[in-house]
């Protein structure tokens, strides 16, 4: 009991208190991440609605294989996040470990194949303001569509890079025994800011790179 | 002599690495204060040089980087901070029986980001400044201006973080750190403000950072979704800029709302008329703020249908607002009212924000707006909020709650001198802008043909006045830190939890935690009682 | 009190209209104001601490019953004020944003910091617009650079100028005279030095003058030219091997669109299709057109513009 005790702030009451005082502050700072994302989506929106074409064409350009296969990846990653939610509220500290680790694996992965796919873009010349060329109509709004590309993906990656790092730094509290059953916060709100970053690139790659496929 | 939180530690570290809300709510005031003193210093010059026609005082280079400069500060590093950050970081927790937020480490962060934000921005000062205006239109601030533009983009894309952390901080604190018995309707209506506040904080700050963000780039890079040459849409900023900056007036004039309605109750002694009302008001403010942001777009060029959308949102918008001015004066009936410094800010406050409100509603009339927009009826009309409305009101809380935060009083006929003279000398100043607005002189103007002087003069004039009734309760209320008699813990005999504990509180601001078994407001039962 | 104004001239037909809905509000504002000022000043006097006025609630519930039925009553009456006058507003400003077909067409190209404003007949002139009385006049206006704003204070109206787009402003100048123009969306340095004035006149002197001065050929010719000169008829002539549509009477028209649709062929549509050709093309027809962007200047462009008005009426049928 006393390492319960221990772990609540002294301007909580209890450790339910505190629990629920942070997974409420996760939720609004999700609701922010999700504004955050719709100024981008917004951006996006308009400048499509205006030049449906060069979006088209824009899309055809990008690797859509890569960008798949890091679907996968992240939807995995979600799904061993979620079973390292179960771990912790079971006590399962091995299981616990093993599954942060393997998230924090897979989220390195998707961001190792996503710079595969910048340096991809770059050696096709895609990249917008440094060595944009493109031989086709719409040059200008083809352009565009790369800047919001790279906007987006690029907003998304520093988010997958900051779940990483939080990911792996929980992953070595839990080796340290910092979790029990009673006191998990720290992985359950890590989670949810998980989920979200996932769920940000449901959207991203349909809009992104299957524009013309559909 | 027990410990308080100002004596529960001493030296330069035990304050900036506190965890405590009430010294991060002391950082906070000195913070602003320093920046509201520069954001004046850039307004002084500026009305100094439109006593004539003629820019003889400063370049017309110079005077755009002066309302620049008043404008990003006083905006984004006074008045969005001003009473949240201050006076609310103080008070939730203290109202609420908490020992402190939620997030204590969090709230010294947000000090932390905004100080770092007020860096940036002041070193764009010395730099060499802006010269965008704080609304960055594009494609001027990102193809055009030759300025620190990206210093000062940073700068309040940082403090934007602060803000968002701040409103986090206080919604869960709201939500989940009542006293025993403290339930939503017990709540002060200060802090119905706060929770409405911090939702807009929440919700529309990070709107305003990616925008600034996108702005930042386009101007590195060259390219963007703001560029019109590529095929890119400039009012797509507009939108997106002031789907924040509507919302963000409210920021400024909902908290100021919250300390009228606590000082008018005290010094009214009397129940808030209609106190469940005031609450969903001025939620329905922060609602309905995020859907009015097309009437700053009424010339713009979006369509005239979108035009009338948003003048019927903004109608009524105002409806919640007039509500609580009627609320504040009903207040009055059968009261006993008393008329101490702070009660006199508030009365004040409820005569400017009224005005301000009222010429609200000339602007979101459709075909006169297509007159008045960018005039100085514009100027006019929202330093009636945010100056009038908001400065007095916080003006009012902070001569209200200082007893409090100090344990000492002040002066209070020097208190009451400052007030009427603030009231008297913004009228002087903004009241003569209504009239030279209507007469077509546009705002962000150097130099303005001759038949608008007699207006710009007495505006100047009455800014000299405005400038000593700011300026005075910095002499006194540091006065009466060194030689105010010491206060009594509940020196206004009011009912908060704030007032049920020693002046200044100790460090976890309740010696045992309270239990709140009445309404808020019982001054009228009490007082029936006693005599 | 000829050096103490109140209020501007007036010196278009809108102008009393705006004044009528400014009058309506200083009154309404007014007497909301006094009455909030009134009531707070009679209660400050009569309930000041110390005064023996009667403060006792006989019955509690009525007092509750009767708070609600004022809350409620506050509510719907401003309610009720404000939707009054939203309506009017919003009629005066539709009306503004109606154009009138029989509106004297006027360009107006602004730059930091100038106004280019030039008349069909091939008059231009500089900070400076003379407009004829009595008749509607239709500016359709541009930027070269940042946002700038047209604003004519005696007339009551003003309208943002973008880049990379056509906004137009109407108004029917009522009384002959000189009136300020204010560029009133700040534009950077000399925003205050983007000033003119409106010189309105009456109709005979305004045909005097707009055959004076140096003319240099209708917009209409010098967009003719300039169409020739960047070989646009190659596609869009009569003779073209390439199947690009015809431009005879394309002018106000309402274009197919090939994703679906319909646009007006306006000046915004022309300017569209020249600079961002893939943006709306018409239907049957593919996206082969090139772009000009960076080819032609936003003077040329309202020449064009001109040209494509001046052959818009003699339209072969089958060209629909």
């Amino acid at each position: 009991m006393a390492s319960v005790l221990s772990t609540v702030a002294p301007q909580f009451d209890d450790a339910e208190q505190q629990r629920a005082a942070a997974t409420l502050g996760m939720w609004i700072f999700l609701a922010t991440e999700i504004l955050f994302f719709g100024v981008l989506f917004a951006a996006y929106t308009l400048t499509r609605v205006r030049h449906p074409e060069a979006f088209a064409a824009g899309s055809r350009l990008t690797h859509v294989t890569l960008a798949s296969l890091n679907t996968g990846v992240l939807l995995t990653s979600s799904l061993t996040m979620a079973l390292a939610g179960h771990a912790a509220r079971t006590g399962a500290r091995r299981a616990l470990v093993a599954w942060l680790g393997l998230t924090v694996a897979l989220g390195a992965g998707f961001l190792a194949i996503k710079g595969i796919e910048y340096r991809l873009d770059f050696t096709e010349h895609l990249v917008p303001a440094l060595n944009f060329a493109y031989a086709g109509p719409r040059a200008d709004q083809v352009e565009l569509f790369f800047f919001v590309y790279f906007l987006v993906t690029g907003v998304h990656a520093l988010h997958v890079f900051i779940g990483v790092a939080a990911i792996a730094a929980i992953a070595v509290m839990a080796s340290r025994r910092a979790f029990t059953p009673a006191y998990f916060t720290p992985v359950e709100v890590t989670g949810l800011y998980w989920h979200l970053v996932d769920i940000v690139w449901l959207f991203v790659y349909p809009l992104l790179y299957l524009v013309s496929r559909a | 002599m027990k410990t308080s939180y100002l004596t529960a530690g001493f030296g330069l570290w035990s304050w900036l690495a506190t965890r405590d809300h009430k010294r991060i709510a002391i950082l906070y005031t000195i913070s602003i204060t320093l920046l509201f003193f520069i954001g004046g210093a850039a307004v002084a010059l500026i009305r100094l040089d439109l006593l004539t026609p003629h820019s003889e005082l400063v370049s017309i280079e110079t005077y755009n980087k002066l309302f620049s400069m008043h404008g990003v500060i006083m905006v984004w590093f006074f008045l969005i901070p001003s009473i949240p950050a201050t006076l609310g970081n103080f008070l939730v927790p203290m109202m609420i029986g908490a020992r402190d937020l939620a997030f204590p480490r969090l709230n010294l962060l947000s000090w932390y980001l905004y100080l770092l934000g007020a860096l940036f921005a002041i070193g764009a000062l010395l730099a060499g400044g802006v010269d965008t205006g704080w609304t960055f239109y594009t494609p001027f601030s990102t193809m055009f201006s030759n300025t620190h533009v990206f210093a000062v983009v940073a700068g309040v894309f940082v403090a934007g973080f602060s803000s968002i952390l701040t409103g986090l901080n206080f919604i869960v604190t709201i939500h989940e750190m009542r006293a025993p018995g403290l339930t939503w309707f017990r709540l002060p209506l200060f802090v119905w403000s706060m929770y409405a506040t911090s939702l807009i904080l929440v919700l529309a700050t990070p709107v305003l950072a990616m925008t600034l963000f996108l702005i930042a780039v386009e101007r590195l890079f060259g390219i963007g979704v703001f560029d019109p040459a590529l095929g890119g849409g400039p009012l797509l900023f507009q939108h997106l800029f002031w789907f924040y900056s509507h919302p963000a007036v409210y920021i400024m004039i909902v908290p100021a709302m919250g300390v009228a309605s606590e000082i008018i109750g005290c010094f009214a002694r009397n129940g808030i008329f209609g106190y469940r009302f005031m609450a969903y008001a001025m939620l329905a403010i922060a609602g309905f703020g995020f859907l009015v942001w097309g009437h700053h777009m009424f010339v713009s060029g979006q369509s005239a249908y979108a035009g009338t959308v948003f003048s019927l949102l903004t109608f009524l918008v105002s409806v919640p607002s007039a509500v609580k001015v009627f609320n504040w004066a009903a207040t009055l009936y059968k009261g006993r009212i008393s008329f101490d410094a702070p009660m006199l800010y508030a009365l004040g406050f409820i005569g400017l924000f009224t005005v301000g409100g009222l010429t609200g509603l000339f602007l979101a009339s459709l075909g006169l707006d297509v007159h008045l927009h960018d005039t100085y009826f514009v100027v006019a009309h929202f330093h009636y909020i945010m100056v009038g409305g908001a400065v007095m009101a916080f003006f009012g809380g902070i001569h209200f709650w200082w007893p409090k935060v100090t344990g000492r009083l002040y002066p209070d006929a020097w208190a009451r001198f400052a007030a009427l003279l603030s009231f008297f000398g913004f009228n002087l100043t903004f009241f003569p802008q209504f009239i030279v607005g209507y007469l077509g002189m546009p705002r962000r103007y150097p130099e303005y043909p001759p038949e608008f002087q007699v207006w710009n003069v007495l505006s100047s004039a009455g800014a000299s006045v405005l400038a000593v009734g700011y300026a005075l309760p910095l002499f006194y209320l540091f006065w009466s830190l060194r030689y105010g008699p010491p206060a009594p813990d509940n020196p206004w005999r009011a009912k908060g939890l704030e007032w049920q504990t020693p002046s200044p509180p100790p460090p976890e601001n309740f010696l045992a935690t309270p239990v709140v078994a009445a309404e808020p407001y019982a001054y009228a039962d009490e007082d029936s009682r006693s005599g | 009190m000829e050096h103490l104004p109140f209020f501007p001239e007036r010196a278009s037909s809108i102008a009393a209209e705006v004044d009528d809905l400014y009058f309506s509000w200083l009154g309404l504002s007014g007497l909301v104001l006094a009455a909030v000022a009134v009531v707070i000043v009679v209660f400050a006097v009569k309930y000041r601490a110390g005064s023996q006025a009667d403060r006792g609630i006989p019955d509690r519930a009525a007092h509750e019953r009767a708070t609600h039925w004022i809350e409620i009553a506050w509510m719907a009456i401003p309610l009720a004020i404000f939707l009054a006058m939203y309506v009017w507003a919003a009629a005066v400003y539709l009306k503004h944003a109606t154009v009138p077909a029989d509106a004297l067409p006027i360009y107006v190209v602004g730059k930091q910091w100038m106004w280019h404003v030039r008349h069909p007949g091939g008059r231009r002139e500089i900070d400076e617009l003379h407009v004829p009385v009595g008749r509607p006049v239709e500016l359709v206006m541009t930027s070269q650079d940042v946002i700038h704003s047209f604003s004519l204070p005696a007339f009551r109206v003003k309208q943002d100028v973008l880049p990379g787009r056509y906004t137009t402003l109407w108004f029917e100048a009522t009384r002959a005279g000189e009136y300020r123009l204010f560029c009133t969306q700040y534009c950077g340095t000399a925003h205050s030095r983007m000033i003119g004035r409106v010189v309105a006149m009456e109709p005979a002197a305004f045909a005097r003058w707009l055959s004076g001065g140096n003319q240099a050929g209708t917009m209409a010719a010098r967009g003719a030219a300039r169409f020739r000169q960047l070989g646009c008829g190659g596609c869009h002539g009569p003779n073209a091997a390439v199947h690009a549509p015809r431009l005879e009477g394309l002018f106000g028209k309402p274009v197919p669109l090939r994703g679906g649709g319909t646009v007006i062929a306006d000046e915004g549509y022309i300017r569209d299709a020249i600079l961002l050709p893939g943006k709306d093309v018409r239907a049957g027809y593919e996206p082969t057109m090139p772009t000009f962007r960076g080819q032609i200047g936003e003077e040329d462009l309202l020449d064009i513009v001109e040209y494509l008005k001046s052959i818009g009426s003699n339209a072969p049928e089958e060209m629909r």
